[in-house]
């Protein structure tokens, strides 16, 4: 599928969805990567190497610090998958070095959880 | 988006990582926002500065950054989270201190001249007409675009940040001249102004515009009504700019209605503990006028003015600040009402303050009440 590229760069691995947006401040543990928001329904997972497909961030911009904070931690995700692009979540990947892109709906939903993906964050293709 | 080839290299890391951490922002944004293409900044603003806003993560990303990142144009600061000169007078823990500390070295490190200062469009000269800048702090980006001839968007910490290291910024809304054409005008129809009802006009305005707002019935503001206009609007919103006089479209009022309920959405208390001046922060003509309002009264309750730093000389040498400090008033610089944690919840349950902006981050960040009212009826209300 196509995808259009926010922050460039290439990944390989599996897939976490989460099913609702993500605070990024207030949601995930910097040192660990652990989703520790009890009301999200990625609760207790960890966010580390895996693709991360989520909706799109909400939540205060200095969220991206907490990307940051992942990477420098080493429990940052390989890639980042979204439906929409908000400042917050470009900003993090961004200055985190993460690739990001943004899918369309139809694409979004044929996503499986813990499939093997390639993603190309250069031409803008998930195979 | 379309880079030229120097671009290219410089996001593929050819000269280096900063460099292509900075251009990586630049585009992500611009991707995001609709971008499509980088132009260049003569002047970038920072906000990002204050502990109590980026924590333990932006104290750290800074930190890195600066080992080897150098800003290539002109880069100014916001305020921080308190007055290095005066810190040992009020009851903050050493953590926030030294966090703060390291903020600000990386900052200057990075060659950001020191102003900490939310007002950099009126202690700093003023780049000609028309020429873009790029400023993260929204009452200086909406004053910029609206009063000085400036061209920028309301910036966010990262995209002014990575515009300081790279001169450059992406070509998008506010940048094109058709996105600053207003589409929405705003009929001032409160009669009885003073700088307050310019605050909630803002509030208003910066709720229900798009990018760019008309204002008409608005024709007698002074610097005080200007810049709490300006806060106004930013805080509420998106809107980054405003016009005077009726354009095409739709037309909204602006009446005792409307203003009634924003100052029932942020005036939560009829009295309050503490005083606060300055958000924006007060420049040496505001500092001025309120040494004058203050000749021959005292403050009743504690009153704390927030200011730059460049102007700390000049108002100690024309008297005004020996003139505010005789009446009780407490002068800090290089840090600002909104967010400090100056502004402890465990010792006030209110605040006044004149400021709209202030009021919201006081309500929102420090969680105490606020009373809002103008300076005028602060002096009145508040001195003997």
């Amino acid at each position: 599928m196509n995808v259009k590229v926010i922050v460039r760069g290439n990944a390989k691995g599996s897939l976490l969805i989460a099913k609702s947006p993500i605070n990024f401040l207030g949601g995930i543990d910097k040192k660990t990567g652990i989703v520790h928001d009890k009301k999200h329904d990625l609760f207790g997972k960890s966010v580390g190497g895996k693709i991360l497909a989520f909706p799109f961030g909400v939540g205060s911009s200095v969220g991206a610090y907490t990307l940051y904070s992942l990477k420098y931690n080493n429990c940052a995700p390989l890639a980042m998958i979204c439906l929409k692009a908000d400042l917050t979540t470009a900003s993090g990947c961004a200055i985190s070095n993460i690739p990001l892109v943004i899918a369309s709906k139809d694409d979004y939903d044929l996503l499986q959880e813990n499939k093997e993906i390639t993603l190309d964050a250069v031409d803008g293709k998930i195979l | 988006m379309e880079l030229t080839k120097e671009e290219e290299n410089a996001l593929d890391g050819k000269q280096g990582d900063t460099l292509a951490l900075a251009y990586r922002t630049l585009v992500a944004i611009g991707e995001a926002s609709g971008a499509d293409r980088l132009i260049p900044i003569e002047w970038a603003h920072l906000s990002g500065v204050n502990y109590n806003t980026i924590g333990d993560a932006g104290k750290e990303f800074l930190s890195h950054l600066s080992q080897d990142a150098k800003f290539k144009v002109k880069t100014t600061v916001n305020p921080m989270g308190f007055d290095f000169d005066s810190v040992s007078r009020y009851n903050l823990d050493d953590n926030f201190i030294e966090s703060q500390r390291s903020i600000k070295n990386s900052y200057e490190k990075m060659g950001a001249i020191p102003s900490y200062s939310c007002i950099p469009y009126e202690i700093f000269d003023v780049p000609k007409q028309g020429t873009h800048v790029s400023f993260a702090e929204s009452n200086a980006a909406i004053y910029a675009n609206s009063f000085s001839g400036l061209k920028t968007n309301k910036e966010g910490a990262f995209s002014a940040l990575a515009s300081a290291i790279t001169g450059k910024s992406p070509c998008s809304d506010l940048r094109d001249d058709d996105v600053r054409k207003p589409n929405l005008t705003i009929r001032m129809k409160i009669e009885s102004r003073d700088e307050l009802t310019y605050g909630m006009l803002g509030y208003f305005a910066g709720k229900v515009a798009g990018s760019s707002v008309a204002l008409s019935g608005v024709n007698d503001l002074d610097r005080r009504s200007c810049k709490s206009l300006c806060a106004g609007m930013g805080t509420s919103g998106a809107c980054g700019m405003f016009t005077f006089g009726e354009e095409e479209g739709e037309k909204i009022d602006f009446d005792k209605n409307e203003m009634q309920k924003i100052h029932d959405e942020l005036n939560t208390s009829e009295s309050g503990d503490l005083i606060t001046l300055g958000s924006p922060q007060l420049g040496l003509e505001e500092i001025g006028d309120l040494a004058s309002m203050l000749k021959g009264r005292s403050f009743q309750k504690r009153c704390m003015v927030f200011c730059p730093s460049a102007i700390k000389g000049q108002i100690r040498n024309l008297g005004y600040a020996n003139e505010i400090e005789r009446a009780g008033g407490e002068l800090l610089f290089d840090c600002c009402t909104c967010l400090s944690p100056l502004v402890d919840n465990k010792e006030v349950d209110s605040v006044i303050t004149n400021s709209v902006k202030g009021a919201y981050y006081l309500k929102t960040s420090n969680n105490v009440d606020v009373n809002l009212k103008s300076l005028k009826r602060i002096v009145q209300e508040e001195t003997r």
